[in-house]
């Protein structure tokens, strides 16, 4: 249905026919139309539709003339018929010849007033207990001036103004007022309007004659049939994802929300004391009882090997020159380095010194972070010791209690980068080009804590808006007592980031409260009219 | 991270210096602590809330803060601590029961002889012990400390363990005794001290602490007697520390008294106990103040900082974290370390390498972006293949949206008819109902969606291409999640031929071509590509007669796999997730497109 969003010529009513008739009937007539004088009984807003709708037309033109009326009120309407109360006073003593003080002629409170005006104005005096007259003919200016309000609704000098509102007897209104006159398109009648240009008026010629409807500017087009939308957060996701790729990234294979303690603690020398590990913090599964011991994930290494042999020249002349040989995963000892780095102290560690307790890597937990994943591909690069850049966002989960801020379950982006001689400035100057492709500039790294990772570093980026230093993210190279148990070599350094999906989005959104970003009370006109994401764009 | 509260001008104070907020927020972030915040003008005297990073158990207190930032700022030095025996020369002793070792069995102590407390100095050793017994002590359960007046107490002391109705004493500022068992009771409504009652509640035996008169010093972890209990005027201070694990409780035993022999007439002096404890080989005297000497590689450390500093200025940037550091006279790469009694965070040389950079300044290192070999950009399979399901989606005219993974148990299978078939990962310690399963389904969050944003005009379109997880008795995670794509039409009415529409072309999209089932049935010899059918199917979550199955036969092969269903939500589901229009939903697993 073609114009139903574009001018809607609605037909404009007064009871006496067309009102925009009439009106061009009265341009014809009198060049300039004052709607005042010729419709004054028709309502501002109807004239003003019945004027646009001429205008939009190039018909007519018109101006909007504001100005203030004054009006009678009900009692300045009484004094134009009956005269002034001081008149009223002293035509009462006139006709008496002498009015007694306590006659009931005096006693209203209109004659009260009357009484000082006529004192003033000479017209009666006091004799003792009665009025006498003093004259015998007055001008009632009081009559006269509001006489003249009537007839033109204005004041005739504009000092009375202020003394006549004062004593009740006129109010002001607003009016405005149109003057029409004719426009560039004039003409007597509406002409017959399309409202789109069809095949048929193609075929037949009959656009060259054809009036057109003209267009309302001010409003939206027809909106799309059936648009679909793809979710805000996951529009974010898919930046991050390309940024990675343009920086040389394989993605890790993360479809395991449940995983062992071993996996998401252990193995990242997190202690088994650690209060990430109660049960405030972390999700833990009742059902399954029990995880079996740690060894090799055939779906997670499939879909690792084919990403891998997608880069892969037949040749193999993209093999890394210094690669040692290959050499099988030893799970069973993996577990075993990892149980006396913690509990014995090993690999140049003095470790935690605690007694090791294996049922605690036997327990399933919902992973706390998708570096449990990354420390499985970390792992598996022990057998082919080589550089590589792996990164994911997925969804982890932490036992909150949920608030604006915080959710059960968020999505985690984490990158990883393994080399030889990696240095702290080097992942300083990674970060400040990753942060870059989002628009956050000044880079700013603080020491901090992090079990795994040592040198630790939170991120900051300047944040224009704010004014102050923002935390955008986590960093590290990861410990020796992680990378060796692993079987990696000691010259091998890694590098780990990290920061939330939906962080960076409600900053940049201006969301402060998570739930109207993710799960299943997020409004669906967001997610449908949320505009496309340019991370690189303030 | 724990918060330390501060007082403002006694800080400013000690760091010799009227900090600005500026210029503080910077001595913090360069060493890396944080401040949180700054009463001034909430309370008097106004304090300073710091954050402090979980391992630094040394900087607990106002004591360890300041002097941390001290020896960082090149202030001071890191102080000498030493043992100091009693005039007498004869040591306190603590002998440890063997009845200890089913309980409690770790103990270690030590005295701060002649120490002058203030309001604030004592105020500051009871936080301490706060924060210890909350952080490293895990609520109590691995350490606990008591502190004791020793001139109320007469050694020789005894660590013992005792059936509770043996104990009898009046605790911490009680005047009445009680017994073990009525402790139990009494406290069981105190609000600070209940939490710690089941550490000991159902043991045969209290851990218990008396001197030679048999006066209770104090069952730990619980609490202190009253009649020893330190005050303003404490002059001898007797230190009891408690422990299942024999690192922490030395680390403990470290920090206290470090932190406090500052205030001793002899400063940073500490008089050693003498703990006989023969049964499990823990004779010995504590605390033993002797720095953990260590090594580090002066090239691992230039190289991992980027530096190229000599041996001199890595143990000069040393001092400023407290080490004492001095290049090794036989290996021309060794610094030889001394890590100080108050550093327990220390493990590896990997810690102190990251504090010679954290006194280079993280922000002062050499900058550039890393020249690596690596670079395979590969999106993983599964990734790939959701992605095109969810673009052709949306391009078809439907909204994307994005419910929670954990879902209630009814949601996911009473709710929509559907009777438990035991393949949901259960959680142990959801904190609400909401949370009690990890979904096998993508229906109740779409669901829940459409409920949340029914005042949004129908007809509603929306779909999600997400994991859901089963059980998997035969992998080591014992479950696994599988990839499912799902969309709803929710509207005047029920839009099966809608949902229907979308499999058709999400299915075009994937090259997997429509045939009848006979069709499918009878084989499809010298057919290279995916082909797909459907069939009527009874399924409770669907209206009788309103439900299909969906088949797909892969290149070339006879047998067929069911991938998923769609049809009409029964009204019962409706009902269930209030919603008052019909709806169908459509749901099949895409990892079979791999």
């Amino acid at each position: 249905m073609p114009g139903t969003r574009g001018p809607v010529p609605v037909p404009v009513q007064n009871g006496d026919g067309d009102l925009t008739l009439q009106i061009l009937q009265a341009v014809n007539e009198h060049d300039i139309v004052k709607s005042a004088d010729t419709f004054p009984n028709t309502s501002q807003t109807v004239i003003k539709a019945a004027l646009d709708r001429l205008a939009s037309r190039s018909m007519i033109e018109y101006d909007t003339k504001d100005s203030e009326e004054v009006r009678l009120t009900d009692e300045g309407q009484q004094i134009v018929a009956e005269g002034s109360h001081e008149y009223k006073v002293w035509d009462a003593v006139r006709q008496a010849g002498r009015l007694s003080l306590k006659d009931p002629v005096l006693a209203t409170a209109a004659a009260k007033a009357g009484q000082g005006k006529a004192f003033k104005n000479k017209w009666v005096k006091k004799d003792g207990d009665a009025l006498v007259p003093l004259t015998d003919a007055v001008t009632d200016t009081t009559r006269d001036d509001l006489q003249y309000v009537a007839d033109h609704r204005a004041v005739r000098r504009a000092d009375d103004l202020k003394e006549l509102r004062k004593r009740t007897l006129v109010t002001t209104l607003k009016v405005i007022a149109y003057e029409a006159r004719k426009g560039p398109k004039w003409a007597l009648e509406i002409p017959v309007e399309v409202t789109d240009l069809t095949a048929d008026m193609l075929a037949d010629g009959s656009w060259e004659k054809a009036t057109f409807k003209p267009y309302n500017f001010k409003a939206l087009g027809e909106q799309s049939p059936g648009t679909g939308a793809l979710h805000p957060l996951n529009k974010v996701r898919e930046e991050f994802r390309k940024i990675f790729f343009n920086l040389g990234f394989t993605e890790m294979p993360t479809g395991r929300f449940v995983d062992t303690g071993f996996w998401n603690f252990d193995a990242l020398f997190v202690p088994q004391q650690h209060p990430a590990r109660d049960l405030q913090d972390t999700f833990y599964v009742s059902d399954p009882a029990e995880a079996g011991p740690p060894g090799p994930d055939p779906e997670a290494d499939a879909a690792l090997a084919a990403m891998e042999e997608e880069d892969r020249d037949e040749e193999s002349s993209n093999q890394p020159l210094t690669a040692p040989p290959t050499r099988t995963l030893d799970y069973a000892q993996y577990y075993q380095n990892v149980r006396s780095v913690h509990q014995d102290g090993a690999f140049g560690s003095i470790g935690y010194r605690y007694p090791y307790t294996d049922a605690e890597t036997r327990r399933l937990v919902l992973r706390t972070h998708t570096t449990a994943v990354s420390t499985y591909c970390l792992h598996r690069l022990a057998a082919h010791p080589r550089p590589c850049k792996y990164f994911s966002i997925d969804r982890v989960f932490r036992n909150e209690t949920v608030d604006a801020t915080h959710l059960a379950e968020f999505h985690q982006v984490e990158g990883v980068i393994a080399d030889y001689a990696l240095t702290l400035g080097g992942l300083q100057g990674f970060l400040r080009r990753f942060f870059k492709k989002m628009g956050l500039v000044g880079l700013k790294f603080k020491p901090a804590y992090n079990p795994y990772t040592e040198p630790s570093m939170e991120v900051f980026a300047w944040h224009q808006g704010l004014g102050k230093l923002v935390e955008i993210g986590n960093s590290g190279m990861f410990r020796p007592e992680m990378l060796l148990a692993m079987g990696l070599p000691e010259d091998l350094r890694v590098y780990g980031f990290g920061l939330s999906l939906e962080r960076p989005t409600m900053i940049k959104y201006g969301i402060d409260n998570i739930r109207e970003l993710l799960g299943h009370k997020v409004d669906l006109g967001f997610i449908e009219r949320n505009a496309a994401v340019r991370l690189d764009k303030a | 991270m724990p918060t330390i509260g501060v007082n403002k001008a006694d800080l400013y104070k000690e760091l010799g210096k009227e900090y600005t907020r500026d210029e503080f927020d910077e001595l913090c972030f360069e060493f890396g602590i944080e401040l949180d915040e700054d009463t001034t003008g909430v309370e008097e005297p106004a304090q300073l809330k710091i954050e402090i990073p979980a391992n630094r158990y040394d900087m607990l207190c106002f004591e360890g803060i300041a002097m941390n930032l001290n020896v960082f700022l090149g202030r001071q030095s890191m102080p000498n601590y030493t043992l100091k025996s009693p005039p007498s020369g004869q040591l306190e002793t603590v002998t440890v029961s063997k009845d200890t070792a089913g309980i409690r069995q770790y103990f270690s102590c030590a005295v701060l002889r002649n120490i002058t407390f203030t309001k604030a100095r004592y105020e500051s050793f009871i936080a301490l012990q706060d924060k210890l017994h909350q952080n490293l002590a895990r609520q109590r359960t691995l350490v606990a400390i008591g502190t004791h007046d020793l001139d109320t107490i007469q050694g020789p002391f005894t660590y013992e363990a005792l059936p509770p109705d043996q104990i009898k004493f009046a605790p911490l500022n009680q005047t009445k005794e009680m017994t073990g068992s009525e402790m139990m009771a009494f406290y069981d409504k105190d609000k600070h001290l209940s939490r710690f009652l089941p550490i000991i509640r159902d043991s045969p035996v209290y851990p218990i602490i008396y001197d030679a008169n048999r006066t209770v010093l104090s069952m730990p972890p619980i609490i202190n007697s009253n009649h020893s209990k330190i005050t303003l005027d404490t002059k001898n201070v007797f230190i009891d520390i408690t422990a299942t694990d024999k690192t922490k409780l030395e680390i403990v035993n470290h920090i206290i008294v470090t932190m406090f022999s500052q205030y001793c007439e002899e400063p940073f002096t500490v008089e050693p106990v003498k703990i006989v404890s023969d049964h499990n080989g823990e004779t010995r005297e504590t605390p033993d103040l002797t720095p953990r000497a260590t090594q580090a590689s002066a090239a691992y450390i230039n190289s991992v900082c980027g530096l190229a500093e000599s041996r001199e200025s890595l143990c000069d940037l040393l001092k400023r974290m407290c080490y004492h550091a001095k290049p090794s006279t036989t290996d021309d790469d060794i610094l030889e370390v001394d890590v100080p009694v108050t550093r327990a965070d220390v493990l590896h040389q990997a810690d102190i390498m990251e504090d010679c950079a954290i006194a280079y300044g993280f922000n002062n290192l050499p900058r550039n972006f890393p020249t690596t070999r690596a670079a395979t950009a590969a999106a993983l399979p599964i990734n790939k293949l959701a992605d095109i399901v969810r673009l052709e989606s949306a391009m078809a005219g439907w909204a994307e949206v994005m419910p929670l993974t954990l879902c209630s148990h009814d949601e996911n299978y009473a709710w929509l008819n559907k009777p438990d078939d035991n393949k949901a990962v259960r959680l142990a310690n959801p904190k609400t109902a909401e949370y009690q399963i990890v979904r096998t389904s993508l229906l109740p969050g779409l669901l829940k969606t459409i409920r949340e944003n029914r005042r949004h005009a129908v007809p509603m379109r929306i779909f999600e291409v997400s994991d859901v997880a089963f059980k998997d008795p035969a992998l080591e995670r014992r479950s696994r999640n599988e990839r499912h794509f799902a969309a709803c039409w929710y509207g005047k009415s029920a839009g099966f031929e809608q949902v229907h529409g979308l499999l058709d072309r999400v299915m075009l999209m994937l090259k997997a071509a429509f045939v009848t089932r006979e069709d499918g049935l009878e084989g499809a010899a010298g057919v290279a590509g995916a082909r797909y059918w459907i069939e009527g199917c009874e399924d409770p979550t669907y209206l009788s007669g309103h439900a299909a199955a969906i088949y797909l036969q892969l290149g070339g092969r006879k047998e067929a796999q069911r991938i998923g269903t769609f049809g009409i939500l029964h009204p019962t589901v409706l009902k269930r997730f209030e919603l008052p229009f019909p709806a169908s939903t459509l749901e099949l697993n895409v990892e079979v497109f791999l």
